[in-house]
């Protein structure tokens, strides 16, 4: 599965300008170029892949069709389908979703009083999370701040970011990674026990911490250990997703049906509060692009949380990662760290030229990457019609030394040796891919949304990130304001006064549709992508 | 493009599929839509391990159906779940050192060392040789080596003397990353100065900024070289 020899003439033309390049570094865009080029180039600006979502809270924002679809959808249930009283768990708090944001927030509600189920679609950890490579941002050097952090993160967002949660991130980012290593997650340090840091997109100090380029893997793997020493307090239901949240007759929310996704079993649990970090939504595959995500992304809190009346924000903006695999095919869409580029490797076109400043915001970096390919003609063809770029990996251990890249991404080595490729000796072939939703449900610094006793964390929510998330900032994201969504719902557990539990709620969303003329093309949450071809 | 499609055996049926897919995606193309057996499809996370045999051989292989592409003839099966213990411990109640493994998995002494567990390891972990590091009590040797584990359990379900590997690999690199590696100060200081409120009014005075203040001071920060 190497490279074909039409690969080669071309990546020979990528060696015979390294030298040269690792003196020259293509400069960075002006704030006018940045515009100009994510308004002709970026998925979002295209407006046929969005429309406006025409019921709900939300009534009127945009999102991509694929998104809307599913917001729009119908539900499983009716208020009817279940007798409500028949209750399976009773619990303080409710968290669902098993990946870091879920794994963070049981473990601040239990340290805080609260007895905790963890429900989860797949296996306990099986999220976005694990995946993530790069690493984490926080302002522990003695050169960087928090208020610098807070500079970089509106400026990577367009300024569209919710300043109070900005704040919420920055402050407590080196609280968290101090709380990480406390829990035994091993980051990359110095002998004295300074943490290794280094560039990422749009970063102006070298803030990013990593644990080699398992950097997800390790936090959740670390996290999730913690949750397990703690059955007594928290359970732990695997394969078994909400399919609504339920609420009380008092507007309040109050739990949630799961399904067992083995057995069609409904389960009813009563929560006093619940936290609903269910994450993002690249399986849906916007506008055909492939994607990172995990197989389980599929913008189901999305949908739970906005019949319940929950208010959306900046769902018009995904990030497309500026290198996913292109190829060889099986693993077209694989995420290639930005780690890569922090660590000094540049991007080329066909020719062996650079032709965009390799740490660009992720946003303007996909499109420097898009218009070279696409409207200039310089990116390299794959057999199966794919078009990349360069990402020219060799250079690290040049700049770094030899075994630099053996140490560093172990994973990215492994990942493309799988499939014949060396990628300390030759580069990799990259291309935008669908990678995070930047937006979600709008919450506080506190996790909660609108409704009463339902708060969010992680990825579905929407508010901190603005219009672009920053390298470094999703794991960031997940750890904070789990913690804060888990520390807040135990304090509000204990005054919380549950009354009749309903889902009139679904009653009313289905009058929603059809006053507003909409017939919903699916039923939703959807669950699960659907990969099968289709058989006879 | 026609292709040639070749056969494989998902738990003993037949199913005709592209050569170049992955054993994953092979399924998927076979009419199975995947609930276990299928986690983050990038080969970290262990949900996918699967074990195949190939016509003519009778060894078992292994692989992360993710990550393998199928060959003719394959006969395959997937391990999504194995039962193994996890000890029931809290981090911040051990000590580190080789009798807190030791005591939390007894069954360690057991190792044979016959190196099964190393020939199962999709992530090409010496695990044999970590085992080897915990019965010497070097716990920052098993965090070193067991780094990479993805903690698919294929070590577990091929071991003949009954080991958790990955769980004590666990284990070990929680106890480095807590008590054995060097803490961070400058780390250390910095939350200090967030708990002691040094940074509020400068995120304050940065909140109450105009847009186009704030995107002035954006674009005029310095950036620290690479």
């Amino acid at each position: 599965m190497s490279y074909t020899p039409e690969m080669r003439e071309s990546i020979k033309r990528v060696e015979a300008t390294r030298s040269a390049r690792l003196s020259e570094t293509w400069p960075m865009m002006t704030p006018a170029e940045k515009q100009e080029i994510l308004e002709r180039f970026h998925p979002d600006y295209i407006r046929e892949g969005m429309r406006e979502i025409r019921v709900g809270v939300s009534k009127g924002q945009r999102m991509p069709l694929e998104l809307a679809d599913i917001v729009e959808g119908r539900s499983h249930l009716h208020s009817d389908s279940l007798d409500l009283e028949q209750i399976d768990y009773d619990t303080d708090v409710l968290v669902i979703g098993g990946g870091g944001a879920g794994a963070s927030a049981a473990i601040l509600a239990r340290e805080n009083g609260a007895k905790v189920i963890l429900a989860t679609k797949l296996r306990f950890g099986d999220a976005n999370t694990m995946m993530a490579q790069g690493g984490i941002q926080a302002a522990d050097k003695p050169n960087d701040s928090p208020a610098i952090h807070y500079l970089d993160v509106m400026g990577g967002g367009h300024f569209a970011n919710v300043p109070d949660l900005v704040e919420a991130l920055v402050k407590d980012a080196p609280l968290v990674i101090r709380w990480l290593e406390e829990l035994g997650c091993m980051f990359d340090k110095e002998p004295d026990g300074t943490l290794v840091t280094i560039h990422g997109g749009g970063t102006s100090r070298k803030r990013m911490h990593s644990a080699r380029d398992y950097s997800g893997a390790e936090i959740m793997r670390t996290l999730r250990d913690e949750v397990r020493s703690y059955p007594e307090d928290i359970a732990i239901l695997e394969f078994a997703p909400a399919i609504e949240l339920i609420m009380d007759d008092k507007g309040q929310c109050a739990g949630a049906v799961l399904k067992n996704l083995e057995t069609g079993e409904h389960l009813i649990v009563r929560a006093k509060c619940t936290i609903v970090a269910t994450g993002g939504s690249g399986r849906l595959h916007y506008q055909g692009y492939p994607t990172t995500n995990h197989h389980g992304a599929t913008g189901d809190g999305i949908v739970l949380c906005y019949r319940a009346g929950a208010k959306l924000a900046f769902l018009d903006t995904m990030q497309y990662h500026p290198t996913g695999a292109a190829y060889p095919e099986q693993i077209v869409g694989l995420l290639v760290t930005e780690k890569v580029r922090g660590l000094g490797a540049q991007v080329c076109n066909v020719d062996g030229k650079q032709f965009v400043y390799p740490r660009e915001t992720r946003d303007v970096e996909a499109s420097a990457i898009i218009r070279e390919c696409v409207e200039r003609g310089k990116g390299v063809r794959t057999p199966t019609g794919m078009l990349g770029v360069w990402l020219d990996s060799p250079m690290i251990n040049i700049i770094h030394g030899p075994g630099t890249i053996e140490a560093k991404l172990p994973a990215m080595v492994r990942q493309f040796a799988r499939f014949g490729i060396d990628i300390t000796k030759d580069p990799m072939l990259v291309y935008p891919t669908l990678h995070y939703q930047n937006g979600g449900v709008a919450l506080d610094v506190h996790g909660r949304t609108n409704v009463p006793n339902l708060f969010v964390a992680g990825e579905i929510s929407g508010g901190v990130h603005g219009r672009n998330r920053l390298m470094g900032n999703s794991l960031l994201e997940i750890t904070v304001f789990g913690r804060r969504a888990g520390r807040a719902a135990t304090l509000r557990s204990k005054e919380v006064e549950l009354g009749q539990l309903t889902l009139a709620h679904l009653d009313d969303w289905e009058r929603q549709l059809k006053e507003a003329g909409v017939e919903p093309k699916l039923v939703s949450p959807i669950l699960l992508p659907d990969y099968t071809r289709k058989v006879r | 493009m026609a292709e040639e499609l070749i056969p494989i055996y998902i738990m003993g049926k037949k199913y005709m599929v592209p050569p170049t897919l992955t054993i994953m995606k092979a399924l998927e193309y076979s009419g199975y839509q995947l609930i276990r057996g299928v986690g983050c499809r990038g080969g970290f996370c262990g949900a996918c391990a699967t074990v195949y045999r190939l016509p003519g051989d009778y060894r078992l292989q292994i692989g992360l159906a993710c990550q393998t592409v199928v060959q003719p003839g394959m006969y395959l099966a997937q391990i999504p779940f194995f039962p193994a213990q996890r000890a029931a411990y809290r981090l911040d109640e051990l000590e580190p050192t080789f009798q807190t493994v030791f005591t939390l998995y007894p069954e360690l002494m057991r190792c044979l060392s016959c190196g099964t567990c190393t020939k199962a390891c999709p992530q090409d972990i010496d695990v044999k040789q970590y085992m080897a590091d915990a019965m010497r009590g070097d716990i920052h040797a098993v965090a070193d080596r067991s780094f990479d584990c993805i903690m698919c359990g294929l070590c577990a379900a091929r071991c003949p003397a009954e080991e958790a590997q990955y769980n004590i690999a666990i284990l070990c690199r929680r106890l480095y990353g807590k008590y054995l590696a060097p803490k961070a100060e400058h780390l250390a200081e910095r939350v200090r100065e967030i708990e002691e409120g040094k940074w509020d009014a400068a995120l304050e005075e940065l909140k109450s900024l105009s847009e186009e203040e704030l995107r002035k001071r954006y674009n005029e920060r310095d950036i620290e070289p690479a």
